[in-house]
């Protein structure tokens, strides 16, 4: 093992919630800890070390990763949607708003990693059942809410948006 | 006063920054020039130390200092406990940094204080330490023996002994007699395997020594407690310790302490003169944060034929862990009193042992003491029901207090308020179609299906609202249960509410808001609610126990009084009317049979200005508040699951599962289900998932997510929730807290199911958690060979791990930090 | 946690990358999707002084209609085979293991090749890659060679990739139309396989005409239950039969015993699993 530390370092070049960042970074850097630390993006957060509670999810390219397990150097010439990207002009997203109408979070520490996935859930399954949504979010732990309201959101959620995508549709065919 | 806010289930203040990321949690914070450390700890479950070399340590890049405990043995004191439960309870010294030896696996024997996380992180590696291993004690019953010693300086494993006895005590008659008449006695040997609280966020300690007072953010329950025992622990003037918890990512009783590495940081930032942060792993919190629960239960219940109890004689062994925490020798005791439960007994006693080993300390855990008693008790009473080929809840139903009963005098010494166990058990039984299923489980096991389908009962009551203060002092407790509140109306109308409480998820901002919005007639959302921070809330004893609403609230509820009194009194004099002919409603003030009146805002500017008050008037309507409780609090309710389970693999699935809960008058019915679905998950959790697993030389096995297992979204089902409400005559609000009441109910109810799905081939009991594995192998023995009641306590020796790569298939050796 | 420091390359070409790891020797470590190497190298069980990622090397991701095979590129996500139309139709099997392994997050970033590579006994995808019969198409610096799936797996995270190889393409012959199943028992969802069984049925009217069962986690490598498959042959399509013909599931196996089972259990575990396998596979 390294005893002594690498002076090599990489720049890479990120953009993460509609900013383009530039920056020098050690290889060994996780993305999460490059968003929390370097960018100050604290939004998204490490509950674990091996991979499994999901509290550090975000979207790279529009998928849900863990943030915890990649290093930033991969996430160069990429773009990376944290918590803190979510809201568009003030205006929550539609699962932001979910979880608050149906007390899906208590504590809140794993609501970040539990949204973000929670919106690739949907995109992927614009109508699940609860099934379907346990599912999906197999890879993030809760420990406060015993579940049953985040499935709840996010089954509302999937609705709400389904329903203005259809709107949209008959709007623009009108 | 118009009720308008309680009862409504409020969307919650708190979501807003927590949906959008912009949080406060521990770790999220950075001060210029911050410093980090990282804590170097021990692999061994009990050695000396005879030799440590930090030299390469202390060269290493970016770091500062690195701190052994013979470096701080001077400053660092003996980490608090506040509960002595008798005058001769023994404790080994607790330091922070262990000094010359160690007593389990995980306990910190260095700290490396440097530039960057990962420059500390990286020098951890670099401490070169001698340790010559002793022989380690980790089973109750082997730790009874004193054959090896957890602490070979106490000269014993037991800590102390606590005893209750009803014939002494003057609340009954005396057990052994009445087991000796009892036309039945079922003796049972129950395990409460050790849990991990595992809250999501882990536990994280930021210092700031460049103030005037020395500032601590952490991830606490206890802000206000955490402040007073670092004051004494470290003799630091009390008013030079300020305590923050910022946003607290959950705790569950296991933020319910003061940490080694609470104390560690704070050296570090005096040592430095720098702010100072320390942010844990999880595999360093599931190996050195408290576990919870650890007991062999040891029970004898007496009963008529008919089926009617007489005695009950609970004899614990109660795992302490290598040390005492802050109050780790009361979690048992807490259970004391709830043994016999919700039943009427003539004879009652409880005896406990509380025991050292070589393993983290365990301390409290969502109920602490009470699930482990409602487990002991409502296995007993589904054992009961089959002995005597009797229905399990008429069995309950022949011996509970009747609702006309209330308010009860148990044998435990205790006062039940009130209560409606009738109403709880009879909507249970409609809503999860009681009949129906009982049919479905006789016709399966008729036809010998291969997924067998069991019914699981649980009727619990648990006494929460900790407490009052005096039964404290008589539990030798070193603190008292008030709780404080300070209600302040600032000239623009709007309200502040300091309370002394410290949430963690519970949606105190918004039940408070709702409280006081009620009781002052102002809007929601002119309402701000400060809390966990000692320097904004001066006063307060923290949030555990079920305690914040009931004690808490009812504080807030006695501040709000005296600002209306006060308001009223100005009120009078402006309207020049006698005070006895002021009239309050809905935040107005107005003179009885005129429409002349004064909004609550108008007082305040007044009292601001104070241009025409009373004479000898102080120009203020803030007040202060703090509340005692009179009593605890008696939630109650009846859980009922419906339990699946494959005989051939051993597969148990949850079916159904309902609930009906008593928890007195409701604020905020959707914050209640959340708080009920999220106990539920945990005490589920204990029955089918979760074990704290050691092997033979006391390393933690289950050291990671990998192999502790927290169950996701996707392990079980929704849940039917419902409600009566049988207030609480103790407290004004007649409240009677919920934050543990799914917890503490629920694990019997799935044990019982599963028992009750395959008793008939010939399985008598079942340790938990029941993993497929162990119901099969019960299965395949049959009832007297079972991995149950008769089977030593599997303190579980997993085979020593190859220490290679990660090892998928169920281990991953996390267990060296060196 | 923080790993320990190292040189990190992500090049472009194949031959690039040959040569890093040429050079690197034995302290120089593939990064194909990360989400096996990267848990380890947080908890510092693993510390390489080299990373060479792969990830930016084009042609190495894919799922490709080949003659009698399907091939698919060895940086392929688990997310990609598991929704992939082509594989349903030529090889279900892989399909339904890649959706069960770890959870959606993993999915998305953790690689065919990777997994195959890392070798875990307890995970997902050798098995069915076993018993669909893949060829593994392997670079170095001598150029291309193609191993067989019974020649691949040797042992407990050990491949026949040699340590200045880098695994490219999996070959998986064609199996059109067989029904697959992979059945996979955890105690928790998130949870690797305790024990799992990799089956997939070619179906003849009433009967099992072929049957390939394949046992995760039941050895340090995956294991094809052959006695199984051999009295599945021409087997009915029913329970009691199928059970029999499985009976066999667990002959030549070495399951670990840990705190999710001992080797008994598991034993038990994979004629049981092997027999719903079969069954689920067959379409029954």
């Amino acid at each position: 093992m390294a005893t002594a530390q690498s002076t090599r370092t990489t720049s890479i070049t990120v953009e993460v919630d509609d900013m383009t960042y530039t920056d020098v970074v050690e290889p060994r850097m996780l993305l999460v800890q490059y968003l929390r630390e370097r960018l100050g993006k604290t939004g998204t957060l490490v509950g674990c070390d091996t991979t499994n509670c999901g509290a550090c999810t975000v979207h790279l390219d529009g998928q849900s990763v863990k943030s915890c397990t990649m290093f930033a150097v991969q996430a160069d010439g990429h773009a990376v949607t944290t918590i803190e990207g979510l809201a568009q002009g003030g205006e929550l997203h539609p699962m932001q708003k979910a979880f608050h109408e149906k007390h899906a979070l208590q504590c809140g520490f794993c609501t970040p990693g539990m949204i973000m996935q929670s919106i690739d859930l949907i995109k992927e399954h614009p109508d699940p059942d609860e099934h379907t949504v346990r599912d999906g979010l197999e890879g993030n732990l809760c420990r406060c809410t015993g579940y049953q309201n985040i499935v709840a959101a996010v089954q509302e959620a999937a609705r709400t948006t389904r329903e203005s995508a259809a709107s949209t549709t008959e709007e623009g065919a009108a | 006063m118009t009720v308008t806010e309680i009862g409504s289930p409020r969307r919650r203040k708190e979501d807003q920054r927590l949906i959008t990321g912009r949080t406060r949690y521990t770790d999220n914070i950075v001060l210029p020039g911050m410093l980090h450390l990282a804590m170097a700890r021990s692999s061994f479950a009990h050695a000396t130390t005879t030799a440590i070399d930090t030299h390469e340590a202390t060269s290493s890049p970016g770091v500062v200092a690195v701190l052994t405990g013979r470096d701080v043995a001077d400053e660092q004191g003996s980490l608090p406990c506040a509960w002595p439960i008798t005058p001769d309870q023994k404790a080994p010294p607790h330091p922070a940094i262990a000094v010359d030896h160690v007593a389990f696996a995980g306990e910190v024997v260095a700290c490396v204080i440097a530039r960057s996380a990962a420059e500390a992180r990286d020098a951890i590696e670099l401490i070169d330490i001698d340790y010559d291993e002793l022989p380690v004690v980790l089973d109750l019953e082997e730790a009874l023996t004193d054959a090896t010693l957890a602490h070979p300086d106490l000269g014993t494993n037991k800590s102390a002994t606590w005893v209750f006895d009803s014939a002494e005590a003057g609340t009954g008659d005396d057990v052994a007699q009445a087991l000796a008449a009892s036309e039945l006695v079922l003796e049972r040997t129950y395990l409460q395997q050790r849990l991990i609280p595992a809250f999501m966020e882990p536990r994280s300690t930021v210092v700031d020594p460049t103030g005037e007072q020395i500032t601590m953010w952490s991830a606490t329950q206890v802000p206000h407690l955490l402040r007073l025992m670092l004051a004494l622990t470290l003799s630091i003037p009390e008013g030079k310790v300020r305590v923050v918890a910022p946003d607290v990512g959950g705790g569950f009783g296991g933020k319910l302490q003061v940490t080694p590495e609470e104390v560690i940081t704070m050296l570090a930032a005096r040592r430095t003169g720098k702010p100072c942060k320390y942010t844990e792993t999880r595999s360093e919190s599931l190996m050195a944060a408290h576990h919870g629960r650890g007991q062999v239960q040891r029970l004898k219940l007496g009963a008529t034929r008919e089926g009617i109890v007489t005695g009950l004689s609970v004899d614990l062994l109660a795992d302490m862990g290598a040390y005492l925490g802050l109050v780790t020798p009361g979690v048992p005791i807490l259970g004391a009193f709830m043994y016999n439960s919700i039943y009427k007994f003539a004879a009652y006693r409880f005896s406990c042992t509380n025991l050292f080993t070589n393993k983290a300390w365990t301390d409290a855990y969502r109920g602490a003491g009470r699930p482990e008693a409602t487990f002991a008790i409502e296995r007993l009473m589904d054992d009961l029901a089959h002995e005597l080929d009797m229905d399990p809840v008429e069995l309950r139903r022949k011996n509970w207090i009747k609702h006309e009963e209330f308010p009860f005098s148990t044998i435990a010494g205790l006062e039940y308020d009130s209560g409606n166990y009738e109403a709880a058990t009879d909507r249970a039984l409609e809503l999860f179609g009681y009949d129906d299923l009982c049919a479905e489980r006789d016709r399966r096991r008729a036809a010998g299906d291969r997924v067998q389908l069991g019914i699981g009962v649980s009727t619990f009551t648990e006494m929460c609202g900790l407490a009052p203060s005096r039964v404290l002092g008589a539990l030798s407790y070193a603190a008292g249960g008030w709780e404080h509140a300070q209600v302040r109306v600032l000239p623009t109308g709007a309200v502040e509410v300091v309370t002394g409480v410290s949430g963690h998820g519970q949606g105190h901002e918004t039940a408070w808001s709702q409280i006081v919005a009620d009781r002052l007639g102002v809007p929601f959302d002119s309402i701000e609610v400060l809390h966990g921070d000692t320097q904004t809330s001066q006063k307060g004893l923290d949030t555990y126990g079920s305690r914040s609403l009931v004690v808490g609230g009812m504080a807030v509820v006695a501040a709000a009084d005296k600002v209306v009194e006060k308001a009223r009194t100005v009120a009078a004099h402006l309207l020049e009317a006698s005070t006895d002919d002021i009239e309050f409603a809905e935040g107005r003030f107005s003179v009885r049979g005129t429409d002349q009146g004064l909004a609550l805002g108008e007082i305040a500017f007044a009292t601001f200005s104070a241009h025409n008050l009373p004479d000898g008037f102080e120009p203020s309507l803030d007040s202060d508040a703090t509340f005692d409780p009179e009593n605890f609090s008696f939630p109650h309710g009846t859980h009922l699951a419906a339990m699946e389970v494959d005989t051939e693999t051993g597969e148990v699935t949850l079916r159904k599962y309902v609930c009906v809960d008593d928890i007195g008058n409701v604020i905020n019915p959707m914050i209640v289900d959340g708080q009920v679905h999220g106990g539920l998950v945990q005490g589920i959790a204990q029955a089918l998932f979760e074990e704290a697993v050691h092997d033979e030389s006391g390393t933690l096995v289950s050291g990671s997510f990998v192999d502790y297992l927290v169950p996701s979204a996707a392990d079980l089902p929704s849940f039917t929730t419902d409600r009566t409400v049988t207030p609480s005559t103790t407290n004004a609000l007649g409240v009677k807290g919920v934050g543990e009441a799914g917890t503490i109910a629920s694990t019997p109810a799935i044990v019982n199911g599963v028992l009750d799905a395959i008793r008939h081939l010939g399985v008598q009991d079942i340790a938990m958690p029941c993993s497929p594995h162990r119901v099969w192998k019960a299965l395949q023995d049959g009832a007297s060979k079972g991995l149950g009641a008769e089977e030593p306590v599997p303190d579980r020796v997993a085979p020593e791990q190859d220490a290679g790569p990660m090892n998928s298939s169920g281990n991953l050796p996390t267990g060296d930090f060196q | 946690m923080i790993p320990s420091a190292f040189d990190y390359h992500a090049p472009t070409s194949l031959d690039e990358a040959l040569t890093l790891l040429a050079q690197g020797g034995d302290d120089a470590k593939i990064l194909a999707g990360g989400q096996s190497l990267i848990p380890v190298m947080r908890l510092r069980l693993a510390g390489p002084e080299l990373l060479i990622d792969l990830g930016r090397i084009d042609g190495l991701r894919g799922i490709e209609d080949d003659g009698d095979a399907v091939r698919i590129g060895a940086m392929t996500p688990h997310h990609d085979i598991a929704s992939s139309a082509l594989l349903g139709e030529h090889a279900a099997l892989l399909c339904a293991a890649a959706r069960t392994v770890a959870d959606p997050q993993v999915r998305h970033r953790g690689t065919f090749g990777g997994a195959l590579v890392h070798a875990d006994p307890a995970g997902d995808m050798p098995a069915p890659a076993l018993v669909l019969g893949a060829e593994f198409v392997i670079a170095g610096a001598g150029g291309i060679r193609t191993v067989s799936a019974t020649d691949f797996f040797e042992g407990l995270f050990t491949t026949a990739v040699g340590e200045d190889e880098i695994l490219t393409h999996v070959r998986i012959p064609k199996h059109t139309g067989w029904g697959a199943r992979y059945e996979k028992f955890t105690r928790v969802a998130q949870q690797w396989s305790i024990v799992a069984v990799a089956a997939t049925v070619r179906a003849e009217g009433s009967a099992i005409a072929e049957a390939r069962v394949g046992l995760t986690n039941m050895g340090s490598v995956p294991i094809r239950a052959e006695s199984v498959e051999a009295a599945l042959a021409g087997c009915a399509l029913e329970e009691a039969a199928i059970a029999r013909a499985c009976a066999s599931a667990a002959e030549g196996t070495d399951p670990p015993t840990d705190t999710n089972g001992d080797a008994d259990y598991r034993r038990h575990l994979a004629t049981v699993l092997a027999t719903r396998a079969v069954l689920s596979a067959a379409g029954g």
